[in-house]
């Protein structure tokens, strides 16, 4: 069940709009984003947009979408909305998060660590 | 409710407290919760956890000038502001005054891919952000488990906790964390690990069908605190927690009498009636007149103007109003007054504690002067003997505290246990009136015993209880060998003395009247006697002077035959007496 669709159903053509949470320049969130643009070049190239939301300066906007874990990335378009926390270096979950790819069932179910 | 505050050591190295404005609650802790510090509240579902966190919350702000922030992790703040509204608290009202911060913190496990290294810097960005947006001094973290839920990564959850609590604390905010009861642990996931400064413990338990709700403070480091278990309950002003260990007997007494609404009854009780401030036992069987008497009581201090509570437990309101005027005795005009007022529930509906607890808050708001339980017995049935006991010895010690008079009736059955039943209440009690019935001549009478009056001398009389329309009436009973007497057995008897007292009456008449008879009579007698006597007297005269004359006569008759016959000189010296005996022997 609640298997994912397979990546290729996305048209080429739609927008996917990155927000990702950080709270200053720690090493994870730098780790984070730089993680994230090597992804979303490999595989959107031409069709994303990464926005960066430090909280330390701007807190407020830590509620709306519900942030606890720094860094988070949201994936705000497509719908629905995404979360995948953690500083990104699981390529493999990275893309089954963004449902970029199918997850292997193994993976998807086991607990990391 | 003044429950042995803890002492602080001394002022210098006095643990810094911040009151938590929940009544009880601050006496347990000996002022409230630490300052600056963390605090788990743990309890199973429903037990009033989140309640407990937000009156902690609106108190604050409200009460004491601390505004606050209620981060909650399971309910929405809307959901949040209707249930506490409940409470009476206007979460709503607070937050627009930038009194208190609710913040949502919404975690749903399915949204969330764990992919790497992350900490919970944005749950601290926004706690921060909440409470520097108002200067808040107080937060609440309702509840914090949910994180456990909704993070898989369980490590970095509790370095993060750990994290949090020292942050909190350098924060120097007095917080309250909530968690769910665990199985073989305070808390579920072992938030007591982290918190160590202050824990309650919360517990809502089942007893016989009846719940009650239980808070102890568990731990309260660097201060000395109440380790009971106190009942609390939640009413529509917020949380009572009940310090009700047994205040001690140390109270004040008074001297004042106050009257039982009964003026025979008082003259039984020394002429005055009872001690102001004393506790009084009315035990009876059924239909003995127990609510009356206690009605009459409460009626008279009502006529004082002196305020009166009256728990009921068997009758609504109403009904005893009714059921009182077929007596004569009028309260309705007390209770538009004000001056009486009914409180009544059924023992089942809560258990034994939240009885005593919703006295007390009921005794607090009303101050009355007099307090009527009727009948104290129906609680029996909300808890064990011992628990009664319990109860009944710390409401007692409340009330004299407080210096009101309380009037417990009880209901005994019949038989031999009659008094063996009450030992265990009478002992706390100064006075003890006894209603008891008598059956006899295919009537049912009632009879009122005093069976003891503390400080007073009080009669040993049984007395018969005679209820009519006009009220209540004590008449003096008829002892007698085959018993007491009441009833029509005792209006026959005292016919019967009446007419005997008549007969009695007649009698003495009737042999006055004779006497007197015999008086007359006899004093005709004795006169008839006199003059008779007197007849006699003058014919003994009239006899004596016939002899003196006669012997005259004979002696002149004897001399003149002596002369005759030549007697000689001898003959005539006893002539006078014996002269003619002699002579006639001598013939």
């Amino acid at each position: 069940m609640d298997r994912p669709k397979p990546g290729s159903r996305r048209r080429p053509a739609e927008l996917w709009q990155l927000r990702l949470y950080v709270a200053a320049q720690t090493p994870k969130s730098l780790t984070a984003l730089s993680n994230l643009k090597k992804i979303c070049e490999n595989h959107l190239r031409g069709r994303y947009r990464i926005e960066v939301i430090d909280l330390v300066e701007q807190p407020q906007l830590s509620r709306g979408d519900q942030i606890l874990a720094i860094p988070t990335l949201v994936r705000k378009l497509p719908q629905p909305v995404r979360k995948i926390i953690g500083d990104l270096s699981d390529t493999e979950r990275v893309l089954v998060g963004l449902d970029l790819r199918a997850a292997p069932s193994r993976a998807r179910r086991s607990k990391r660590p | 409710m003044k429950n042995t505050p803890p002492k602080s050591v001394s002022p210098a190295v006095r643990f810094p407290k911040c009151p938590t404005g929940i009544s009880g609650l601050d006496e347990i802790t000996g002022g409230g919760l630490p300052r600056g510090r963390p605090t788990l509240v743990c309890g199973g579902t429903g037990c009033g956890k989140t309640l407990l966190a937000a009156e902690f919350l609106v108190r604050g702000a409200t009460q004491f000038g601390e505004p606050g922030v209620f981060m909650c992790f399971e309910e929405t703040d809307a959901e949040l502001r209707i249930n506490v509204a409940s409470l009476g608290f206007d979460l709503g009202g607070l937050v627009r005054r930038k009194k208190i911060v609710i913040e949502h913190v919404r975690i749903e496990r399915n949204e969330i891919y764990e992919t790497g290294e992350y900490d919970l810097e944005g749950l601290f960005v926004r706690l921060n952000y909440a409470i520097d947006s108002i200067g808040a001094k107080r937060v609440v973290l309702d509840t914090l488990e949910a994180l456990f839920a909704g993070l898989p990564n369980e490590a970095i959850l509790r370095a993060e906790l750990r994290r949090l609590f020292r942050w909190l604390k350098d924060k120097g905010v007095t917080a309250v964390i909530t968690a769910e009861r665990g199985r073989e642990q305070l808390t579920r996931h072992g938030l007591e690990e982290y918190v160590s400064d202050c824990v309650i413990l919360l517990d809502h338990r089942v007893h016989d069908q009846i719940a009650t709700r239980h808070l102890r403070v568990v731990k309260y480091r660097g201060a000395m605190h109440g380790t009971n278990e106190f009942p609390f309950l939640i009413a529509e002003d917020g949380i009572s927690v009940l310090p009700i260990t047994s205040l001690g007997l140390n109270y004040n007494v008074l001297n004042g009498r106050i009257s039982t609404g009964i003026p025979r009854l008082n003259a039984m009780l020394g002429g005055r009636g009872f001690f102001r401030g004393s506790s009084i036992l009315l035990t009876g069987t059924p239909g003995t007149g127990k609510t009356i008497t206690a009605a009459c009581f409460a009626q008279a201090s009502a006529k004082r103007g002196e305020r009166v509570l009256f728990f009921s437990f068997e009758e609504s309101p109403n009904q005893i109003i009714r059921n009182m005027r077929s007596v004569g005795l009028r309260l309705e005009p007390f209770v538009k007054s004000g001056l009486l007022r009914f409180h009544a529930t059924r023992p089942m509906q809560y258990g034994l504690e939240m009885h005593l607890a919703i006295m007390f808050k009921e005794i607090a708001a009303f101050r009355p002067r007099v307090v009527v339980v009727d009948p104290i017995t129906s609680l029996i049935a909300a808890g064990t003997d011992f628990e009664t006991k319990g109860m009944v010895t710390r409401l007692i010690d409340y009330l004299k505290s407080e210096k009101i008079t309380s009037l417990f009736t009880s209901l005994t059955h019949g038989g031999h246990a009659l008094q063996q039943s009450e030992i265990a209440m009478s002992s706390l009690m100064d006075s003890w009136l006894l209603l008891q019935d008598f059956e006899g001549n295919g009537e049912r009478n009632r009879v009122l015993y005093v069976i003891k009056a503390r400080g007073m001398s009080h009669s040993n009389q049984v007395r018969e209880f005679v209820i009519s329309s006009r009220g209540i009436d004590l008449v003096d009973a008829y002892i007698g060998p085959n018993g007491v007497l009441t009833g029509a057995s005792r209006l026959a008897q005292a016919a019967r003395e009446t007419a005997e007292a008549l007969d009695g009456k007649q009698e003495a008449a009737r042999r006055k009247r004779l006497l007197e008879r015999k008086r007359a009579t006899i004093e005709q007698q004795i006169a008839g006697l006199r003059s008779e006597y007197e007849a006699d007297e003058v014919e003994l005269k009239r006899m004596d002077e016939q002899v003196g004359a006669r012997a005259r006569v004979l002696s002149s008759e004897r001399t003149e035959l002596g002369r005759l016959r030549h007697a000689d000189a001898l003959v005539t010296a006893g002539a006078d007496a014996t002269g003619p005996n002699r002579i006639i022997e001598n013939d």
